[in-house]
């Protein structure tokens, strides 16, 4: 059990936390430029903070966080982006996965502090329900989803998929490593493995990317 | 996790002396593992130094006709590189088995190599584990072991490294080189980078304090057939029961090293003269010491038929 005197003091370190890693906004562009390579040295049981602006579905956010702050925490608490979402929190389920300088990443596992000057393309990025992005648009088609909480992410990873096949990145399905990898159905399933889906959509999901692909199952 | 302060590094010597001027610092990069156990208060450290700014992100040729890789060049890129794909097929092929998409897009070379060793327990802090707490014991040994080391193993520790591509690296002979905090460099061969675990299970590498990989690189290109077999629990996606990374030349003979069994890449060159004499007699000589549990001592015979499918792949 903590003593009161802990108890205090970790209320307040919550307390501050939350203040500290309020969003700056983007009207702040100076913060932006001001962006420190370095934390700020903590006071004595505070946690360290430091500034970061990176660029979130076209648009330059500035913020104060926690160095501890993930990118995935940044997107969901501070910039209230709440269409990323967070499973596992390790890298082993992929419901966080966004795509970061055109490459799509766990934003559970990476820092926010560590995205300066970055360009992150979140599912609110990628379509709206007025306008929806053709992956979108397939998912709704095929069914590629029951309970939708894993969605966004298998989405963004399916963008980002198609785009690594067109740039000829081979994978471990991969036949013959010197030529350019097939759009197939089991190259398709082999790189959305990072994607774990428990309702079991897998195979509306892989119907679902094929036909914006272009390419029958 | 626990508060730390954050620093972005300008230099290799000078993130080296960062390092080594805090009692409890890491370098950062990729951090796909770093995180992962810093969220579970397993790695604790008190200053993160990010060295994802120092130019280490390219794949060039050496001077003997091999190549320098970069130790912040992503898994996929290096997976994807022309030259690599070409020359190299065993280490693409490693890579690509390893992990997820979006893990090999943040993963980078040198960090696969300095994943943290591990096993099940080694997370579940309410466990001993001499790795996570030297000399509480370990919580594997009489456990469950169906994933752990049938070789190499100590009575403190009994993890398996789980890099893949850390198994092509050292059937390739690739060298790893560093920086000091004195700014002085090295090159450490792979099979000296990794350490058996003994009564030190926590010393996972022979790195000094504060050392920091700047490249890895590869020998010119020795030709013949690469395979990599990877057999695991689930067709993507997940650590190795057993993998074998194999070159085999016309005339049968080459090179093969095995993930899985041990704390660290496993390789015998007394085994390797036996491959043109087929599986039985290379992985005899490959498992001469093996101490299996209960649990995993199917390794034994997963290692010989993995072999075998691999040489006969080979023949074509």
């Amino acid at each position: 059990m903590p003593t009161p005197n802990e108890f205090e003091i970790s209320r307040r370190n919550l307390l501050v936390g939350t203040v500290t890693s309020v969003a700056i906004g983007a009207s702040h562009g100076a913060n932006a430029q001001n962006a420190a390579s370095r934390s700020h040295a903590p006071a004595q049981g505070m946690p360290a903070t430091a500034k970061v602006s990176f660029s979130v579905n076209g648009e330059v956010r500035a913020l104060e966080l926690d160095t501890r702050t993930t990118l995935l925490d940044a997107l969901r608490e501070h910039l209230h982006l709440t269409g990323t979402k967070k499973g596992c929190d390790h890298g082993q389920c992929g419901a966080c996965t966004v795509i970061v300088g055109g490459q799509r990443v766990n934003s559970c596992l990476t820092l926010a502090v560590m995205h300066e000057g970055d360009s992150v393309t979140t599912i609110e990025g990628l379509g709206t329900p007025e306008h929806m992005h053709p992956m979108q648009t397939a998912f709704v088609t095929h069914d590629g989803f029951q309970c939708g909480y894993c969605t966004p992410g298998q989405i963004c990873s399916a963008v980002a998929v198609l785009d690594e096949i067109k740039a000829g990145i081979p994978s471990h399905v991969t036949g013959d490593l010197t030529i350019a990898p097939q759009l197939t159905n089991a190259e398709l399933r082999e790189r959305m493995s990072g994607n774990i889906c428990r309702c079991g959509a897998y195979s509306n999901i892989a119907e679902a990317i094929t036909e914006v692909a272009g390419r029958p199952a | 996790m626990k508060s730390f302060t954050y620093e972005k590094a300008n230099s290799p010597a000078a993130a080296a002396a960062a390092a080594a001027g805090s009692s409890n610092a890491r370098f950062i990069a990729g951090g796909t593992n770093l995180l992962d156990l810093m969220k579970l208060e397993i790695e604790t450290p008190s200053h993160l130094i990010d060295v994802n700014g120092l130019a280490f992100d390219k794949i060039e040729p050496t001077q003997e006709g091999g190549l320098r890789i970069g130790a912040l060049v992503r898994n996929t890129a290096l997976a994807a590189d022309e030259r690599i794909r070409r020359d190299y097929g065993l280490l693409s092929r490693a890579l690509l088995s390893g992990a997820s998409g979006q893990l090999r897009n943040k993963a980078t070379t040198a960090g696969n190599l300095l994943q943290r060793t591990r096993c099940p327990y080694f997370y579940d802090t309410n466990q001993p584990c001499n790795k996570r707490t030297p000399g509480s014991g370990c919580a594997a040994i009489g456990g469950v072991t169906r994933q752990h080391a049938v070789l190499g193993s100590s009575e403190s520790c009994i993890a398996t490294h789980p890099s893949d591509m850390a198994i092509a690296m050292r059937a390739l002979d690739a060298t790893v080189e560093t920086v000091r905090p004195d700014g002085t460099t090295r090159a450490i061969p792979i099979a000296d980078l990794h350490r058996l675990p003994g009564e030190t299970p926590h010393i996972e590498t022979t790195l000094s304090a504060g050392e920091l990989i700047t490249s890895v690189t590869l020998p010119k290109p020795v030709g013949g057939t690469h395979i990599y077999r990877k057999v695991r629990d689930r067709a993507s996606y997940a650590f190795a029961l057993v993998s074998v990374g194999a070159i085999v030349q016309r005339d049968g003979t080459g090179r093969v090293a095995v993930g899985g069994v041990a704390h660290k890449p496993w390789r015998v060159e007394a085994a390797e003269a036996e491959m043109p004499r087929g599986a039985k007699a290379v992985a005899t000589r490959l498992l001469d010491g093996a101490r299996p549990t209960r649990d995993n001592s199917f390794k034994l015979a997963l290692v010989e038929r993995t072999l075998a499918a691999v040489l006969s792949e080979a023949k074509g």
